[in-house]
């Protein structure tokens, strides 16, 4: 398949991931389910796909076994959601510790309890700290690009980290979009075959990997691990301005005109901005064109790249804009939005800060609607309320 | 010094850091020398583990690999189905993993690998209990055993649970070639690791190792220690192939060493016998071993 279609967000990753061709693929369906690897086999049944497809008992065992794939040196690729990103949880580290070039999809989806499989950011927020690259995808056609890129970006001598791609779970995963997917020959130019720069696992050439790092050495390690990391954020420029060159919007493209770190949403004169991450950031740029059309001043901040945290580009974006309101689905309990503490903290150095306000939307699911939108500007510009506020 | 009849080749170095008298350490000797260069071996964490990689030292001339605890069955999958997509399927996949490892925590990820088929082979250097940790209990610690989580006292035989079959677990997951070994017999257990991993599909042995730390025993009896394991009918050596037993150690009821012998080597059961004799427990494992010959030699006569 290529060029314009109508397809699923899911299928789009799908699809993506037929482009890259792995080498193994390790996944467990469920906790909770989604359609992008029972595409994934469907390819691979129909021998669209060359790949070992290892149908694990857990999303522990799927983790575990991208691990021992891409340390024996293939293109290794796993999607998992909430409860099994959760599950993941220990090996997330230990792959980033090993410097493991693994690509991974997020369906973002609530964490239990009470049970949930809807949509929110509490999943894939919380593997921030496990050393991860983390996009943030809007539409169907940015899960297929990011998840091009991912593996360019991990796979990048300079990097060599583990990264995830989070797609808001049903408002994106189950929606259909237009999608515009490459013919396989253009990503094969973008992403060519997989020659691994890290160490592997070759009775050739025996080495230990994995090993035990005593006091004296661990924090050396982990000091490189995090630099590569912050460093990364260069490379996945880079990137993301290699593949918008390579592959520009068409006429009525679903392509963004380019791929930065954030995107700037009619923040130039803004007065007053949102920051957001994920799909509902479609429906604050239609809330920002109405506002527009009444005279208001107002913007949108949407976060692409989340890990490394792109704190230049915000602080850049944001310049000028007097109040800020944060809109995130997720929440440190007994602490505030993660997004909005990381935010309001990059501009503890500015001389010029806006009043920065933290709002939590949409958690298990909850609609995000025009109203909730509009009474979070209100409140904003008007200087209602105070502090965290949920927006129920 | 080589081991008589063995390949003279190591890789496992000297130099690790395992405790004297060791039996992990020997047990891994025999296995890479079974396995030979072309192997790659994956290791969860556990005493060797330590003992063998302390970053930027080695004591592996192979291809090795640790991610966690409990997932070296899953981080196998993934490296044999890797080897697979790059053509190399000649390469030998071990694990060599401790009993913790592999009766608890790792359990799920070893039932899910043997269940898929993937071709490797799962070696357990069984010391009976979590020794890197401390001496905790684990299902692989064996009736009356005094460990620090199941410590012997006026209320507490040590522990109070049978060890758990997983060799007959990992049979009935329908794996060709099953077996127990002890590092008391060498060529024994170097004949079956060979076995086990020039067998197709998932194939498991289940390696006694005796630790001096844990099972407060003299270093230098380690070996004669895992001989009377199996000639009290203890830990008995047999295999399991192609769903077939073979027993091969001891042959009969009859030439059962009494199992005190053998108790009372071993400080973790030293409440047996001090400040008095607890004859009602030592004649119940005396018991349940015959009874467990029994099973086992009655599955032979049945061809089953």
């Amino acid at each position: 398949m290529e060029g314009k279609t109508i397809m699923e967000a899911s299928h789009a990753v799908s699809e993506a991931v037929k482009s890259v061709k792995p080498g193994v693929v390790a996944a467990y369906p469920i906790t909770p389910q989604t359609h992008i690897v029972e595409r994934i086999s469907e390819f691979i049944a129909n021998g669209e796909m060359d790949c070992e497809y290892i149908r694990v008992e857990s999303e522990f065992g799927a983790i575990s076994a991208c691990l021992g794939a891409s340390a024996t040196g293939v293109r290794t690729y796993t999607s998992t959601a909430a409860q099994g990103l959760a599950l993941m949880h220990e090996v997330l580290f230990i792959a980033s510790g090993m410097r493991l070039p693994i690509g991974m999809t997020v369906a973002n989806r609530a964490l239990s309890a009470p049970i949930n499989i809807w949509n929110d950011h509490q999943d894939s927020i919380s593997a921030r700290d496990c050393g991860w690259i983390q996009f943030y995808a809007e539409t169907a056609q940015e899960c297929y690009d990011l998840t091009i890129m991912q593996f360019r970006i991990s796979e990048d001598k300079r990097v060599l980290l583990p990264s995830m791609v989070c797609l808001d779970g049903f408002t994106l995963t189950h929606l259909y979009e237009p999608v515009y997917i490459l013919p396989q020959r253009k990503v094969d130019e973008f992403l060519p075959e997989y020659k691994p720069y890290h160490s592997i696992l070759d009775p050739e050439q025996p080495l230990t990997l994995g090993p035990i790092g005593f006091p004296s050495h661990y924090m050396e390690l982990r000091y490189s691990q995090v630099k590569a990391l912050d460093d990364s954020i260069n490379i996945i420029k880079e990137v993301f301005d290699e593949f918008s060159d390579s592959f520009p919007p068409e006429i009525e493209n679903s392509r963004p005109e380019r791929y930065y770190h954030v995107e700037d949403y009619k923040l130039d004169d803004a007065e007053i901005a949102f920051v957001a991450m994920g799909s509902v950031c479609g429906t604050i740029k239609v809330m920002v064109d109405r506002l527009r059309k009444k005279g208001e001043r107002v913007g949108l901040l949407k976060l692409i790249t989340y890990r490394p945290f792109p704190k230049n580009a915000i602080i850049d974006s944001l310049r000028g804009v007097k109040k800020v309101a944060v809109l995130e689905k997720a929440i440190s309990p007994g602490g505030n939005g993660p997004v909005f503490d990381e935010i309001r903290s990059l501009f503890y150095d500015e001389m010029e800060r806006p009043e920065i306000r933290d709002f939590i939307i949409g958690l298990g699911g909850r609609d995000v609607t025009f109203m909730h939108i509009k009474k979070i500007y209100d409140m904003v510009k008007n200087d209602k309320g105070e502090g965290l506020e949920w927006i129920f | 010094m080589a081991i008589l009849g063995l390949p003279e080749e190591e890789y496992f170095s000297y130099g690790h850091r395992a405790c004297a008298g060791c039996g992990a350490a020997l047990a891994v000797r025999l296995i890479t020398k079974a396995a030979g260069r072309n192997s790659i071996i994956v290791e969860p964490t556990g005493c060797i583990e330590v003992v063998s990689t302390p970053y930027p030292e080695t004591a592996w001339k192979l291809p090795w690999v640790h991610g966690a605890f409990e997932n070296a069955a899953s981080i196998a999958s993934g490296v044999t189905s890797a080897l697979k997509h790059l053509g190399k399927e000649d390469v030998n996949v071990i694990v060599i993993a401790g009993d913790g490892a592999t009766y608890d925590i790792g359990f799920g990820h070893l039932s899910g690998a043997f269940e898929r088929g993937h071709n490797f082979t799962y070696i357990c250097y069984d010391n009976e209990a979590y020794m890197n940790t401390g001496i905790q209990r684990s299902g692989a610690t064996p009736y009356a055993a005094s460990t620090t989580t199941t410590p012997s006292g006026k209320e507490s035989i040590g522990k109070q649970e049978w060890k758990k079959d997983l060799v007959h677990i990992l049979a009935a997951h329908g794996s060709r070639y099953v077996a127990t070994a002890s590092i008391g017999y060498q060529i024994d257990a170097y004949k079956k690791i060979k076995r086990a991993i020039e067998t197709k599909g998932p194939t498991f042995v289940n390696l006694l190792a005796t630790c001096p730390t844990g099972w407060r025993t003299d270093i230098s009896k380690s070996i004669e220690i895992a001989k009377l394991a199996v000639d009290t009918g203890v830990f008995p050596l047999y295999e399991i192939v192609d769903g077939r037993h073979i027993v091969n150690r001891p042959k009969s009821i009859e030439e059962l060493k009494p199992v005190e012998e053998y108790l009372r080597m071993q400080g973790r059961y030293r409440h047996l016998f001090r400040p008095e004799r607890n004859e009602e427990a030592i004649n119940f494992i005396q018991q349940r071993v015959k009874e467990n010959l029994r099973s086992l030699l009655e599955h032979v006569e049945k061809g089953l």
